[in-house]
This record gives C-alpha cells, structure tokens and sequence, in this order.
C-alpha cells in the first residue's frame, strides 16, 4: 500500500466548475503528478474514486479480456445491493497483438473500471472532475459524450451510453447497463471504463504507448512502458498467433465449461430447490476462464465464423446460468 | 392567448435521434391538444445533445364549455339498460333525465351532460406526463435508484429537469404543475456544461432562448448548422482553399455541440499519398471533421476542419493539437493499410472467397464470382464488350473486399478496387468495372457506358436476382433485405439508358441453372416433360444449355424438371422485372397502363423495346386518332364480351367476305387486312411510330362501322359474321398493344 499523505488536503466537497484538479498538484512530487507517470496517473485515479466512496479493488487474478468480466462488476451489477468499486484490470487481448511493433497496439493493456449501482444522478459530472483530477482541463479541452451503445454478446449483456472523446480522441467508455448476465439490472449500474495507456499517452504527450513514462523519473532512474512490457509483448504476440497448443485449448474450453457447469448445479442449497446458491463465485471463475481461452483460439484463427458464434453463444450460456445463480447469493439477492 | 414552453433537460442525446425526436415531441403535444379541443396557432420544436425543447404559441386559456344531448333507452325501458343509461351519462338517477316524446317509436330518455371546459394549464398538467412516459424513443433506458421500480420512467439518457411554463406575454407564466417520477415541472434550465453550467431561471421562450444563447446554448439546430458550415467555410477560403460540404456530417455534427466553434488544423503532406477517398472516410467518419481542397486542382490539402464545443480559454491550441494527434495516428494507419494492400495482387487475394460464404443456400463468394464471370462473358458480345476484358473484370471485381482499406472503410469498395487494379497495371475499362459495376445504386446513381462494366455491372446484378429468386428469398412488402428492387432497376437502368437488345428471360434462364447444383436434389422423384420446344433468339444458346444440362446431370429427365422450374421462376422474375419498369416509367411521367397494355401481350423481354412501344403509343395515344381508335376498340370488346358471354362461346375466326351485306363492313374488313399487314411490318422492323401511323388508319373504318352498322343483325349468320369482324379490330390491335388494359 502506498501511503497517502495529502489525504487531509483534499476536498470532501467539490463544487463546480471543475477545472480545478482534486488534488492540489504541486504537492505532489513531480514523479507522482499523473502527466508525468503512468504510475501516478493510475494512483489519481484511484483516489479520486476512493473520495467518492468507491472500494478500490486489485485486478482481479485471472486472465480475461476486458474489465466487464471482473465479477466485482459481472455479478456486482445484479441484484439490489448498493456496490461502487473502482480497480485496475489487465486486459488480454491475444488477437491485438503486434509483436511490440504498433504504437498503440497491445495484447496486454490497462483498463481502469468504475462501477457505481445504483448510478449516482451526477454520474457525469463525477466523470468530468476524475478527468481534472488527472489533469485533463475542461476549459482547455474538448470534452465530449458521443452515442455508443454498449453490448457484449459473450456475457449477455447491453447498456446504453456514450464514448467520451477528448479532443477528438476517445478516451472512455460510459454505460449504464440495462442487462448483465441475461438480468436485468435493478437498479441500474453506471460503469466507467478508461484505457489507461491511451489516456496516459495523451496526457504525457507520447505518440508511442512504449514510450510512456512508467515510474516518472528522469534519466537512469527513469523506467518506461517498453521496460516493462515491449518484452511481454514480444513473446505473448508469438505465443498467441504462433504456438499455443490448440488442441490442449480446445479441451480446456470444454473443461472450463463442464467445470463451470458441474458447479452451478452443485451450489444449489439443499438440492434443486433454486432458492440459494453457494458456489456462484467459483463457478464463474471458469466462465472467465472459457471466454480467455476461447479469445486464444481465435488469435489462432482455429474457429471458423460459423463456430465463432456458437463459442459465443455457450459463453453466454455460462454467464447467464452464472448470474441466475448470484442473485439467489447473500451478495445478490434481494434484501 | 398564452404560450406553452417545455424543455427536457437531459444527459447527452444521440446526434441521430435529435431532429425526429423535436418533431415527435411538437407531434405529441399539438395533437393531444387539438384532440382536447385547444386549436393553437403555432409550435416549433428544437434539440441540442442536452434539450429537447418546444413552444406552442397562441393556445386558449380554457377549453369551451360542452353541451351534449345523449339519447337513451324508451320510458320503462328495461332496468339493465336503464342502468347502463345513469352510468354512462353520470346521472344520479333516471328522474335527472328529459323525456322526449317520439310519436312513432314512444317516449325516451334524454340526458342533458354539460361538461365545463377546463383550464388549459390543467389540461397540460395531464397530458404533458403521458407524452414524456410515452415518448417513442428508439432506444430507451432505466437509470439510478428508481431504476428498481417497475414503471419507472425510461428515456433516452438520463432525465435531469423539465421545465413546463403556461402563460401570457404581459404576465408572469405559471409552471404546468406535474413531476414525471420524481422530477418537479419548474422553471429552471442550465447552459453549456462547461462554460456555463449554473441554474437559469426562465419564463418563456423568449427569454429562455435569448438567456440559453447569453449561457452558450445555440437552440436551434438549423442556426448551429449555419454557424458551423459559414466558419468552416471562411477558415478555408482565408487559406486560400474550399470546404468540402457534406450534409450528412453537418447534421450529425450540429448534433454533437451546443455552442460550436470550427477551428482548423492539418495533417503531413506524406498522408496526401493516400488516394482522397481514403483521407476523407478516416478523417470523416472517425473524427466527424470536414476536409478541404485546394480549388485549383479539386486535390485535398494537409487540412482538416473540426467543430469543437467550448470557446477554450486559449483560443483552441490544445483542442486542435489533440485533434491532429489523433488524426495523425488515423492517416498513419490508412496509410499503412494502403501501402499494405498495394503489396498484395488483387487475384491473389481470391483464394479466401473459398472460404467466405455469400449466403447460406447460394454458396460461397468464390463460386458467386465464378458465376458472374459466366454470365459477363456470355453477355459480353451481347453490349459490345470485348468477352476476355469483362471475364477478367469480372475476376477482379469483388477482390477488394478483402483489402484492409475497404475492411476499415466498407462504403469505399469498388472505389478501391479501382485503384487497386490501375496500379497492378490492369486495363482502364477493366479498372473501372470495379468500381463501375456496382453501379447504378438507386435512381438518381451514374449509369456505366464503358460496354466492359455494363456486361459486369449487369452479369452481378442478374446473378444477385436469380439467386435470391433460386432459394425464393423474394422482396415482400417493405421487406428488401438483399435490396433486390434496387438490382433490378439497376438492370433496367442499365439496358435503356445504354440503349441495350437484351433478352432478360433467356439470360436469366440460362443463369439460374448455374445455381442448380445447388437445388438439383429438389427434383429427384419429380419428373415431367419438357413443355414446349425451345426457341431462343440468342445464338448458340440453345446449344448452351444442352451443354449445361450434361454437365449438371447424367440424367436428361432430371434436367428437364429442373428447367421447368427454373422457367417457372424466370417467368416470375421477369414479372417483377415488369414491375419495377413501370415504377420506373411512372416516375418518369409515363402512363403505368401502357406498360401493362404492352406486357401482356406476352413474350416481351426485351425491355428496350418495351420502353420503346411504350412511349410509342402514348404518342398515339395523345392524338385524336388514337384516342378514338381506342375508343372504338374498347366498344368493340365490350360488344363482345356481352355477346360472348350470352352465346357462351367466342367469335374467333375469319369473317365471310360474302356475308358483308353493307359498304362500311367491307371497308372495315379491307383497313383491317391492311393495317394488320404494315402495322405487323412496322413491329418487325421495331418502328413502333410507323406501326401506330398504321394503326391509326383503322379509325374511319372503325368510326363508321360503329356508325351505320347494327351488330346485333336479326339474320343470325350476320350478327355472328359482324361480331367476328369485331373479334378481328381486338386482334389487329394487338400487333401493338392489348388495348383492353389501357385505361379511359
């Protein structure tokens, strides 16, 4: 944990216009000031949300392909209870992989993902002042909120919202989901999604992802993205298009999926009554699981269009049995 | 009279949804009100990404009062209905009602309702509500902590406020009282989110526009629009360049800022590399900027024209840096993916159509092309179109659809395949079929001429059509998912605008057994005759098909039910063929009996001369002699029918010179003979003019015969003689037209 030491200085209260920043910059050190590291950006973030009463979470430890898949937000987003969480989540991407050689390009990035259930009536606003908390200046800037209807066939789910442009450049994703899972959300979540490399990379100023200033030190002391993972993705990008043992995923897939399934029907309280369910969580692990090793046998090219949909399908199958299963949980049920 | 003033104030609103939601909006509230009696005298509706707003001007204060007389049952009527009468009026009880007295059916109730008009602003108080939980939105959505509730409201994004006020222009306005869950009608709005985000207090329209446009808010979308497109403008002429207007992005740009401000900024000059059509899609349809050119040369400069939303606090730098950066990385990508492309043969990208699937029931998209270089050569010689040239176009025409650009940019396929093909050194006309043959794309579309993309752009469009009509995945109602009407009109296009001989019914025919390996198992146990013997104009054709037919199958009688079929099919594509002809010719102003009159003569495919008999003999039928030969024509079916139907039998037959018992019949047997032989002359040599100049001969003769001969003779071997001589005027005509469809 990195102490916090400024937490006395900053504002319980914000109130508009908000281009004034969160945090009082010049008392941060400028190794930690959001446009001059990737670390620091990311620790803005997270305090930002943190003031708003989110729970910052870790990513969670399984590979999957976007923060959606976090059961922090999955399973969260259903049912009545309260939730706001806000994490960094590893994003796998196996197929947008360019060996390193893409300037923007990753197998592996960055996802920063809020969710707030029920969505707070300021959603927006809060949105706009997490964008000056790192350093981004709406009077300076061009902000904007421009239609993208979010849907994600894999975990049976749909919202409405915008892509958030700065400048022309987007830089997140806004939703308020309707439905997860097969559920219909009641209430409705608001779900923030940055892409933490692209935003980073604006606000440092670089044109190459690999270029990004990681730890915002100078000289020898200074470590970039590219120390940290042009390497990683060198080696994921080969490992990805050119050597992952697809008969061994194919049979993994099948495994996550009876795992996935033999779990669900063993969670069930006191045989099939439907009522409560005590393996909701673990049995949604190998619905993620599915999904990571489905992405890997696509950057393989191993599934033709026609199976494409029908992997998509029996992902979704897990999802939605997975979500009926949650909301019949102590975190997903009714009060 | 009072003004009405609504806002809904919301989070953004899609570009897309904004203008029909104003207009459903202004719908919504002027119908209800005429609907409750509160006739208005005027309302305009406006959007920005964050309002929908509407004033009705001119609105009564109060609704008339109603008097109504409701007629009920007969005194001492049954209870049930008596009962019914007090429920229905709102009476207390019977003896509340009149009696009327009705000297033939009795005495009856009448009850007296007087419904006092209600104060308009009541009135909106109700119905204002309805509308906002009712509104039509594409897609709607639930949101925040009432999202649990069933019924609670769902719109388009997030609802903040309404703002509903009622009243005169000389008195303060009261607000409509009403809350739509959980938020108060008032009189509040906000400006633009950045530059002016506080509360506004408002009272009408007037102040409320004027006050929104002190707070940054440009209300009216036509007026963003104006703004938008005359700063683009001047940014461009001051550098000495010319915008490049696109309404579409306009729209949908008006639709994006509240308070726009056009600034301009530029790409490197290594991007203008990149064909134009290229730069524009990626800075268009990514980033939703305009593109300038140079007027001099019609080329695209190194600029770019962005629409911001805020007047930045320093006149713009950062936005415009941002903008290039992205736009920059766009280009950078285009390029790529161009420069890529140019390194990969377009034939060599064919092999992957194996394994791409057109349709379901049609096959893949590689046998589609195979199909279509069939038909392009087999019609080749047909429009002048040298056969290896539209084989080869006809090859390379679909190959760009696997390049990257057109992967990114769908809507610039054909146009890349062009200069795809130019820089792999293929031949002009080739080059050019590949963009060519896609179209004509609708009625207002560039025809081709160059005989090498008319004989692809006809070959794909032919091919498209009998497919779709092989698997019976026929348009129906407004259901066109393969948008069939519009190859069809494209074929029609293509064959009277080129002025072209075709023979549609024989090349469809010909095409559709291509797809039958693909059906042939349909036919197994079904076995029939071939019908009638074939006779084809088309050289060689006949020869074709036998050659076809060993190659589909060994066995002669399973071929033979197949071409059946296909006839069948064929037969019904070319109705529709006939349908869209005469769309088509309406729209142009021709008479769609004519086209009628002219099909149902049977046998025609040609279309060319279809068009032509049609304009023919609407010419004929603009003069006097052709409209009363059709007049007398006309008499003379409806004689016989008539006597037809008594005699149970027709009047068929060569009438008997010998019974001709009055000058007029000789002389209207002797113009028939004669009018059928240089009319039928006429027709052989495709001179539908000289073919109605004949025609119109018949009339004296027609004209007297209807004037001194009684048809319906006493002699009964008279009267048959004249009805046959009747028989024949129908049949004379019909060396033109079947002038029975012809309406008047």
């Amino acid at each position: 944990m990195i102490p916090c030491p400024y937490a006395d200085t900053v504002p319980r209260t914000l109130k508009p216009p908000f281009a004034r920043p969160i945090l009082p910059m010049d008392a941060l050190p400028a190794h930690m000031r959001p446009e001059r590291s990737f670390q620091g950006f990311i620790l803005a973030l997270q305090r930002f949300w943190a003031e708003q009463g989110c729970v910052i979470l870790q990513p969670y430890d399984m590979e999957m392909g976007a923060g959606t898949f976090h059961p922090a937000t999955t399973l969260r987003a259903l049912g009545p209870k309260r939730w706001n969480a806000a994490y960094v989540q590893p994003s796998r991407r196996p197929k947008d992989g360019r060996y390193g050689e893409n300037p923007n390009r990753l197998q592996h990035y960055y996802q920063f993902q809020v969710i707030m259930k029920p969505s707070p009536p300021n959603l927006q606003d809060l949105y706009l002042k997490s964008l000056a908390a790192i350093g981004i200046d709406s009077g300076v800037h061009d902000i904007r909120f421009v239609e993208d209807d979010w849907e994600s066939p894999t975990l049976g789910a749909w919202g409405l919202g915008w892509e958030c442009w700065c400048d022309g450049m987007e830089v997140s994703q806004f939703t308020y989901f309707q439905q997860v899972a097969g559920v219909e959300c009641a209430p409705v979540s608001g779900e923030l999604t940055y892409g933490l490399e692209r935003l980073a990379m604006y606000v440092q100023g670089v044109d190459r992802v690999y270029d990004l200033n990681f730890n915002g030190r100078d000289g020898a002391d200074k470590v970039t993205y590219g120390d940290v993972f042009l390497q990683a993705e060198q080696e994921y990008s080969r490992h990805n298009f050119e050597h992952t043992d697809t008969a061994m995923l194919f049979e993994q897939f099948k495994m996550a999926e009876d795992a996935c399934k033999k779990y669900l029907a063993a969670g069930w309280k006191e045989g099939g009554n439907q009522k409560e369910h005590l393996m909701a969580l673990p049995a949604y692990d190998q619905c993620i699981k599915a999904s990571h090793v489905f992405n890997l046998l696509d950057a393989r090219g191993v599934i033709s269009v026609t199976e494409r949909q029908s992997y998509i399908m029996r992902v979704r199958e897990l999802a939605k049995a997975c979500g009926e299963a949650w909301v019949h949980t102590e975190a997903g049920r009714a009060v | 009279m009072p003004d009405l003033l609504l806002e809904l104030f919301s989070e953004e609103i899609p570009a897309r949804m904004q203008a029909k939601a104003a207009d459903d909006l202004r719908r919504m509230v002027t119908d209800k009100l005429v609907a409750e009696g509160l006739v208005y005298e005027g309302a305009k509706a406006f959007a920005t990404p964050r309002r929908l707003a509407l004033t009705v001007h001119g609105v009564p204060t109060r609704q008339s009062d109603l008097k109504e007389e409701r007629r009920g049952p007969r005194v001492g009527g049954p209870d049930a209905a008596i009962q019914g009468f007090l429920k229905a009026t709102g009476l207390a009880k019977i003896e509340d009602a009149k009696i009327q007295t009705d000297p033939k059916k009795g005495d009856f109730y009448i009850a007296l309702i007087e419904k006092p008009g209600r104060a308009t602003i009541d009135v909106l108080a109700e119905i204002l509500p309805v509308i906002i939980r009712t509104f039509p939105w594409p897609k709607s959505m639930r949101w925040g902590a009432r999202s649990t509730k069933s019924g609670s409201l769902s719109w388009v994004r997030p609802l903040h406020s309404i703002i509903a006020t009622f009243g005169l222009e000389t008195e303060e306005p009261d607000v409509v009282k009403f809350s739509v869950d959980g938020i108060e009608a008032g009189q509040t709005t906000f400006g633009h989110r950045f530059m002016a985000p506080s509360a506004i207090p408002v009272r009408r329209f007037e102040d409320y526009e004027a006050k929104l446009k002190a707070a940054k808010v440009v209300l009216d979308p036509q007026a963003r629009k104006e703004i938008i497109l005359a700063d683009a403008k001047q940014l461009a002429f001051a550098q000495g360049f010319e915008l490049v207007e696109d309404q579409g992005l306009l729209d949908e740009v008006a639709g994006l800022v509240e308070w726009p401000v056009a600034l301009m900024g530029s790409f490197d000059e290594e991007y203008l590399t990149i064909p134009d059509e290229v730069i524009r899609a990626t800075i268009r349809n990514n980033q939703k900027c305009f593109v300038v050119r140079d007027p001099k040369t019609g080329k695209l400069v190194n600029k770019f024209i962005l629409t911001a939303n805020i007047e930045a606090t320093d006149g713009g730098k950062v936005i415009v840096a941002g903008n290039e950066r992205v736009i920059r990385a766009r280009l950078s990508d285009a390029k790529f993916f161009y420069e890529t492309d140019l390194k990969t043969k377009l034939e060599d990208r064919l092999k992957k159509f194996d394994q791409i699937v057109f349709h379901e029931k049609l096959g893949t998209q590689a046998e589609r092309i195979k199909r279509i270089e069939r038909l392009a050569a087999e019609i080749a010689p047909l429009v002048g179109a040298d056969v290896e040239k539209a084989k080869r176009a006809a090859h390379l025409a679909k190959a760009d659809l696997l390049t990257e650009v057109v992967g990114e940019f769908p809507e610039l396929q054909g146009l890349m395949g062009k200069y795809y093909a130019q820089a792999q050194g293929e031949d002009d006309s080739v080059a050019a079929a590949s963009e060519d043959h896609y179209k004509p794309q609708g009625p207002a579309d560039r025809v081709p001429t160059d005989p090498v993309s008319v004989a692809v752009a006809l070959a794909d469009k032919i091919d498209t059509l009998v497919g779709f009509w092989a698997i019976d995945e026929k348009p129906t109602g407004s259901k066109d998912p393969y948008a069939l009407r519009r190859a069809a009109l494209g074929v029609i296009r293509l064959i009277t605008e080129n002025n072209l001989r075709l023979h549609l019914y024989e090349l469809s025919i010909f095409h559709s057994l291509f797809f039958a390996e693909k059906t042939l198992s349909t036919f197994e146990g079904k076995i029939a005759k071939r019908g009638e013997p074939l006779d084809f104009v088309v050289p060689g054709l006949a020869d074709a098909l036998a050659q076809r037919a060993r190659q589909i199958t060994r066995s002669e009688k399973v071929f033979e039910t197949a071409f059946e079929h296909y006839q069948e099919l064929t037969r019904d594509l070319l109705s529709f063929f006939a349908d869209r002809l005469k769309v088509q010719l309406r729209d142009q102003g021709a008479r769609h009996d004519l086209v009628d009159a002219v099909f149902s003569l049977g046998g025609q495919d040609d279309l060319l001369l279809i068009v032509r008999r049609v304009e023919a003999l609407g010419k004929f039928l603009d003069t006097d002699d052709g409209k009363n030969l059709l007049a007398g024509t006309k008499r003379a079916s409806n004689i016989l029918s008539i006597e037809e139907k008594r005699d149970k039998r027709t009047f068929d037959g060569a009438p008997d010179a010998g019974l001709y018992a009055l000058a007029e019949e000789k002389a209207l047997a002797k113009a028939i003979n004669q009018v059928k032989s240089e009319a039928g002359a006429a027709v052989q040599k495709e001179d539908f003019a000289a073919a109605m100049s004949a025609m119109a001969k018949l009339r004296p003769a027609v004209d007297a015969f209807f004037d001194k001969v009684k048809v319906n003779a006493d002699e009964p071997d008279v009267r048959e003689n004249r009805l046959k001589l009747l028989n024949e005027i129908r049949a004379a005509t019909r060396a033109v037209a079947d002038f029975s469809k012809i309406e008047g």
